[in-house]
C-alpha cells in the first residue's frame, strides 16, 4: 500500500520536474528541478530496496555531479534566460511521443519468459550494501578499477580543460588559443 | 618411338604458325615461308611414316597427352587416335599443306602480309589435325571451331578491300564473306553442340570408343536425334544446303587459302565426321539416307550453278560443293570407304585446280572472269597441263583418280536400289564434265580476250610448278590405289561391297556415266573451244539467270534473314537495351547520384540536426523491433 | 500491487522526456541535463529489474552508469567551459562550424 502510495507519488512528481528541466527556458530552474527529480529517483531506489544503489545516487548525483554543474554555472549568465531557435516542436513531440508510445507497449506487454536466472542472486537475511560489495570486489573487480581509472582521467582532464588560463578570456585574446595548443605540444 | 611421331606431326604446324608469327607484323621475309614448309613437311612426312607404320601393323597408336578437363563426372584427355581413316586425313592434309606452302611462297610473293599468311596458315594444318586426331568429340569440337577461326582470319586476310555492291561482286568484299562464313558456321556449330550434349547425357563420355560401344543401347529416338544434330554441324563445315552460301563468297580469300581449306580440307571435315561417327550413323537409317538425299541434291545444284557461272574461283568452290554432294551421297548410303577414298582423291585434284587457277589469276593480274581470258594455253604451258589433268580427273575420265572414286559413288547408289540418286549422280557427272572443261577451254583455248597491249601472262615460278607436280601425279594415279586403300580402311570402317547383280551390271554403269562425262566434255569443245560466241537470248533466258545469280538464294537470305534481324536487332538496341538494360543501369547510377545530393543536405555541420537524425533513426529502430516482436 | 511493468513504463516516460530534451535543446548545458535525464531513466529500469529477478547484476550496471555519467559530466563541462571562452556561446547553432 505504501509502497504504491510512494510509486505513483514518486512518478508524478519526477515525470513533472524532468518536464520542467526539459521545457524550462531559465538554467537555474532546470537545474534545480533535474536535482530534485534525482533526489526523487533515490527515492525509487529505495523502494525497490537497492539502499546502496540509493545513497549512492544521493551522493555522487545529487552531491558531486549538480555540484559541479552549479560550478560550471558560475561561468555562465545564468539569471538570463536562454534564448534557443527551438527545433520543429511538431517533430519533437511526434519523436518524443513514439517513442514513449513504442517504449510503454513493449514494457506493458507480459513477459513471456520465465526462463531467466539470476546470475548474482540477492542473499536473505544479508544487507544491500553486503550483497552489494561482495560482488562488486569479486565479480566485477576488473570493471569497477577501470571505473575508477576513468574518474581520475575524467578529473585530471577536468581540471586541464577548466582549470588553466582561468584569469583570460578565449574569447577576447586569440593568442591564448595558440598558447593552450602550444603547451600541448609542449606535453 | 611411334608416340614421338603423332606429337611431330601435330606440333610441327603449331611450331610453324608460332615461328611465323613472331614476323607477323614485319615486312616480308622467304624464309619465314620456308621454315614454315619445312615444318609442314616434317609433319608429313611423321604423318607418311605413321601411315606405313598402322598399315603394316594394322594397330592403331592411341596417345593421351594429359587430362583437358576434369569436372565432375566429365572427363576429358587430350588423346589423339592415329587410325586407319585419321591417318588416312593425317597424310592427305599434311601434303596438301605442304604443296599450298610451297606454292604460296611463290603466290603471295608481292603480298606484304607475306609472314602472317603463313602463320594462319600453320594454324589452320594445326586445328586440322586436332579434328582428325583427336579421339574424343570435345577435341574434335576444338580443332573444329580451330579451323573455323583459320577459316575466318584467312578469308578476311585482306580485309581492307572496300565493300562493293552484290551486283558487282556476289561476296561483296573479303570482311563480309569472312564474316559469313563464320556466321554461317557458327549456326551448325550449334546443332553440332545439341549433338554432343546429347551423346555426353546419354552415353556420359565423349570419347569415340565409348561412345561407339554404346550405341546399340541407346535407344532409336536419341540416336536420330544425335545423328541429326551431328549432321547439321557437317552441313555447316562442309557447306551442304542450305549452309552452302558461304563457300563460294569465301573465294575472296586468297588462291591457296582456297584451295587447301575450301577445297581439299576444311571443308571435307563434315565428311569425315559422318566417316568417323559412322556407327551412329549406321544405325540411323532414316538419318543416313536423308544424308544421301541431300548430298545427291546438293550435286546437282551446285553443278547447275557451275554451268553458266563466269568466275573461275566460283566455278571450281561450285564443283567442290557438288563433290562434296557425293560424298556425303556415299557416306549416306553406307559406302564410308569410299566417301573417304573420294575425299583423298578429291583433295588432290581439287587442289591442283585451284592452285591452277591461281597461276591463271597470278597471270591474268588479279583477273577472275573466264569470259576475259582465253588463249592463255601458250604462255602458261605447265598450268595448262595441270589443270586439265586436274578437270580430266574431277570429270571422271578413266585412269584419272576421279574415275575410280566417283564411278564408285554411283555405282554404290545404284547397288542400294535408289535409282533416282543414281539418275541424278549420273547427270551430275556429266554436267561436271562440261562445266570442267568449259572452264578450261574458254580459260586456256581460242583468242585472247583481254588487252594484249597492257596485260602480258606469264608463266608460275619454277619452284611452284614443280611443288605442284605430286598433286598431278596423285591426280592421275590415285585411283590404283583403291583396292589397296579398300584393305587398309575396311579393318576400321565397315566394308561396302557390290552385290553380284551390280557386278555383272558394273561395265554396262561404267558406260553410261563415261558417256554422260564424255558427253559434256564434247559439248563443252564445241561451244567453247574455238573461241567464245556469246549467245545473247540464252544468257537472257530465265533459267541463266536464275542459276547466274545462284538461284536468287544470296537475295532471298539477305531480304528474309539478314534484313529482318537486322531490323530487329535495331529495334532491340534502341527499344530493348537503351530504354530498358541501359536505362535501368543509368537509373541506378542517377538514383544513388540524387539521393547522394539529397542527403547532401543533412550534413549541414549543425550538431543539433545531427542529434535529430540520430534520435530519428534510433525512434525508427525501435518501431522495427517493436513491429518485428509482434509479427514473431 | 506494482511489479515490473510499472517501474519499466515509468523508466520509459522519464526516456522519452530526456530524448524530447535531445530534441529540442539548442543550449549544450541544457543538451547535458536532457542526456542526464535519459540516463537516470535507464538506471531505474536496472534498479527495478535487478529487484524483480532478485539479481544484482542489474544494480552493478546502474552503478557503472552512475560512474561514466559522473566522468562525463567532468570532462564535459571543462570542454563547455573552453567553448564558453572561445565562443562566448553555448548555442549549437552559433557552434556550428562543421558545414559539409
Amino acid at each position: 500500500m505504501y509502497e504504491a502510495v510512494a510509486f505513483y507519488l514518486f512518478s508524478v512528481l519526477t515525470i513533472g520536474l524532468f518536464l520542467i528541466t526539459v521545457m524550462s527556458k531559465n538554467v537555474l530552474y532546470a537545474m534545480t528541478s533535474l536535482a530534485a527529480g534525482m533526489i526523487l529517483i533515490s527515492g525509487f531506489f529505495f523502494i525497490l530496496g537497492a539502499d546502496f544503489l540509493g545513497v549512492v545516487q544521493l551522493i555522487v548525483y545529487v552531491g558531486a555531479i549538480m555540484a559541479l554543474y552549479s560550478f560550471a554555472m558560475m561561468f555562465f549568465d545564468a539569471t538570463r534566460d536562454i534564448k534557443e531557435k527551438n527545433t520543429n516542436p511538431a517533430l519533437v513531440f511526434l519523436l518524443g511521443g513514439l517513442s514513449a508510445l513504442v517504449l510503454v507497449l513493449m514494457f506493458a506487454a507480459p513477459i513471456h519468459s520465465e526462463a531467466i536466472q539470476a546470475l548474482y542472486p540477492m542473499h536473505e537475511g544479508v544487507g544491500n550494501a553486503q550483497d552489494v560489495g561482495i560482488v562488486l570486489f569479486t565479480k566485477y573487480l576488473v570493471p569497477f578499477e577501470l571505473a575508477a581509472v576513468m574518474l581520475l582521467v575524467a578529473m585530471i582532464a577536468g581540471i586541464i580543460l577548466a582549470g588553466k588560463k582561468m584569469d583570460q578570456s578565449l574569447t577576447e585574446d586569440m593568442s591564448a588559443d595558440d598558447e593552450i595548443l602550444i603547451q600541448k605540444d609542449e606535453k | 618411338m611411334m608416340e614421338n611421331l603423332v606429337y611431330i606431326a601435330l606440333f610441327a604446324p603449331f611450331a610453324g604458325s608460332l615461328f611465323s608469327a613472331l614476323f607477323g607484323m614485319s615486312p616480308k621475309q622467304t624464309f619465314v615461308g620456308i621454315v614454315a614448309s619445312s615444318l609442314l613437311f616434317i609433319s608429313f612426312a611423321a604423318s607418311a611414316t605413321l601411315a606405313y607404320h598402322v598399315y603394316s601393323t594394322g594397330a592403331a597408336v592411341h596417345v593421351t597427352m594429359m587430362e583437358w578437363i576434369s569436372a565432375g563426372d566429365l572427363t576429358i584427355p587430350f588423346g589423339f587416335l592415329v587410325d586407319q581413316v585419321s591417318v588416312t586425313m593425317m597424310t592427305v592434309v599434311t601434303l596438301v599443306s605442304t604443296v599450298v606452302h610451297i606454292y604460296s611462297i611463290g603466290y603471295m610473293d608481292h603480298d606484304k602480309s607475306f609472314n602472317r599468311f603463313f602463320s594462319y596458315l600453320s594454324a589452320f594444318v594445326f586445328s586440322m589435325m586436332i579434328l582428325v586426331m583427336s579421339d574424343n568429340f570435345a577435341g574434335l569440337f576444338i580443332g573444329w571451331e580451330g579451323v573455323g577461326v583459320c577459316s575466318w582470319l584467312l578469308i578476311g586476310f585482306w580485309y581492307h578491300k572496300a565493300d562493293q555492291p552484290r551486283e558487282e561482286n556476289p561476296s561483296i568484299s573479303p570482311s563480309w564473306a569472312a564474316n559469313e562464313a563464320f556466321i554461317v558456321n557458327r549456326i551448325a556449330d550449334l546443332g553440332m553442340l545439341v549433338g554432343l550434349f546429347i551423346i555426353y547425357w546419354n552415353v556420359g563420355s565423349l570419347q569415340y570408343d565409348v561412345v561407339f560401344a554404346a550405341v546399340p543401347e541407346l535407344s532409336g529416338s536419341v540416336l536420330n536425334a544425335a545423328a541429326l544434330a551431328l549432321f547439321i554441324g557437317a552441313m555447316g563445315k562442309s557447306a551442304q544446303f542450305p549452309l552452302h552460301t558461304w563457300l563460294t563468297d569465301a573465294m575472296e580469300g586468297p588462291t591457296p587459302v582456297s584451295a587447301l581449306i575450301h577445297a581439299a580440307t576444311m571443308v571435307t571435315a563434315g565428311v569425315f565426321l559422318v566417316i568417323r561417327a559412322n556407327p551412329i550413323f549406321s544405325a540411323t537409317p532414316e538419318v543416313s539416307f536423308f544424308i544421301a538425299a541431300l548430298g545427291t541434291f546438293v550435286a546437282l545444284f551446285a553443278a547447275s550453278m557451275a554451268l553458266v557461272n563466269r568466275d573461275l574461283k566460283r566455278i571450281i568452290a561450285f564443283s567442290t560443293l557438288s563433290q562434296l554432294g557425293y560424298m556425303f551421297a556415299a557416306a549416306g548410303l553406307g559406302a564410308y570407304w569410299i566417301a573417304l577414298f573420294h575425299l583423298a582423291a578429291h583433295a588432290f585434284f581439287k587442289a591442283l585446280l585451284f592452285l591452277g587457277a591461281g597461276n591463271v589469276m597470278h597471270a591474268m593480274d588479279g583477273e577472275l572472269d573466264i569470259f576475259k581470258m582465253g588463249g592463255l594455253k601458250k604462255a602458261m604451258n605447265w598450268t595448262y597441263i595441270y589443270m586439265g589433268v586436274a578437270s580430266l580427273a574431277l570429270a571422271g575420265i578413266p585412269v584419272f583418280a576421279g574415275f575410280f572414286s566417283k564411278d564408285a559413288i554411283i555405282e554404290t547408289a545404284f547397288n542400294e536400289g535408289t535409282y533416282v540418286l543414281w539418275a541424278i549422280l549420273v547427270l551430275t557427272a556429266g554436267m561436271t564434265a562440261f562445266y570442267s572443261f568449259r572452264q578450261v577451254f574458254l580459260t586456256f583455248h581460242g583468242k585472247a580476250r583481254y588487252d594484249e597491249s597492257t596485260l602480258h601472262p606469264h608463266e608460275m615460278y619454277k619452284f611452284v610448278l614443280i611443288a605442284m607436280s605430286p598433286l598431278a601425279l596423285l591426280a592421275v594415279i590415285a585411283g590404283f590405289f583403291m583396292g589397296g586403300f579398300q584393305t587398309f580402311v575396311t579393318k576400321l570402317l565397315p566394308d561396302y561391297v557390290m552385290s553380284d547383280h551390280t557386278h555383272h551390271l558394273i561395265w554396262v554403269l561404267t558406260a553410261v556415266v563415261l558417256v554422260f562425262a564424255v558427253g559434256g566434255i564434247w559439248l563443252a569443245y564445241k561451244k567453247y573451244a574455238n573461241g567464245l560466241k556469246r549467245d545473247e537470248e540464252l544468257e537472257n533466258s530465265f533459267i541463266y539467270k536464275l542459276l547466274a545469280n545462284q538461284y536468287y538464294i544470296p537475295q532471298f537470305y539477305e531480304e528474309f534473314i539478314t534484313k529482318p534481324y537486322a531490323m530487329l536487332s535495331e529495334h532491340m538496341w534502341k527499344d530493348v537495351d537503351m530504354k530498358i538494360v541501359d536505362a535501368t543501369v543509368d537509373g541506378i547510377a542517377k538514383f544513388l547520384y540524387k539521393s547522394g545530393d539529397g542527403t547532401r543536405k543533412m550534413q549541414t555541420g549543425n550538431l543539433s540536426n545531427y542529434l535529430n537524425w540520430m534520435a530519428l533513426g534510433s525512434v525508427l529502430l525501435l518501431v522495427v523491433a517493436a513491429i518485428s516482436a509482434m509479427l514473431s | 500491487m506494482i511489479g515490473l511493468s510499472h517501474y519499466l513504463i515509468v523508466s520509459a516516460l522519464i526516456f522519452s522526456i530526456g530524448l524530447m530534451g535531445v530534441l529540442r535543446r539548442r543550449n549544450l548545458l541544457m543538451l547535458f541535463f536532457a542526456t542526464e535525464v535519459m540516463l537516470n531513466a535507464v538506471n531505474i529500469a536496472f534498479a527495478a529489474i535487478s529487484h524483480y529477478y532478485n539479481d544484482l547484476t542489474g544494480q552493478m550496471f546502474a552503478f557503472f552508469i552512475i560512474a561514466i555519467a559522473a566522468s562525463e559530466v567532468a570532462v564535459g563541462l571543462g570542454l563547455l567551459i573552453v567553448l564558453y571562452k572561445k565562443y562566448g556561446s553555448l548555442d549549437l547553432d552559433d557552434l556550428a562550424s562543421m558545414k559539409g
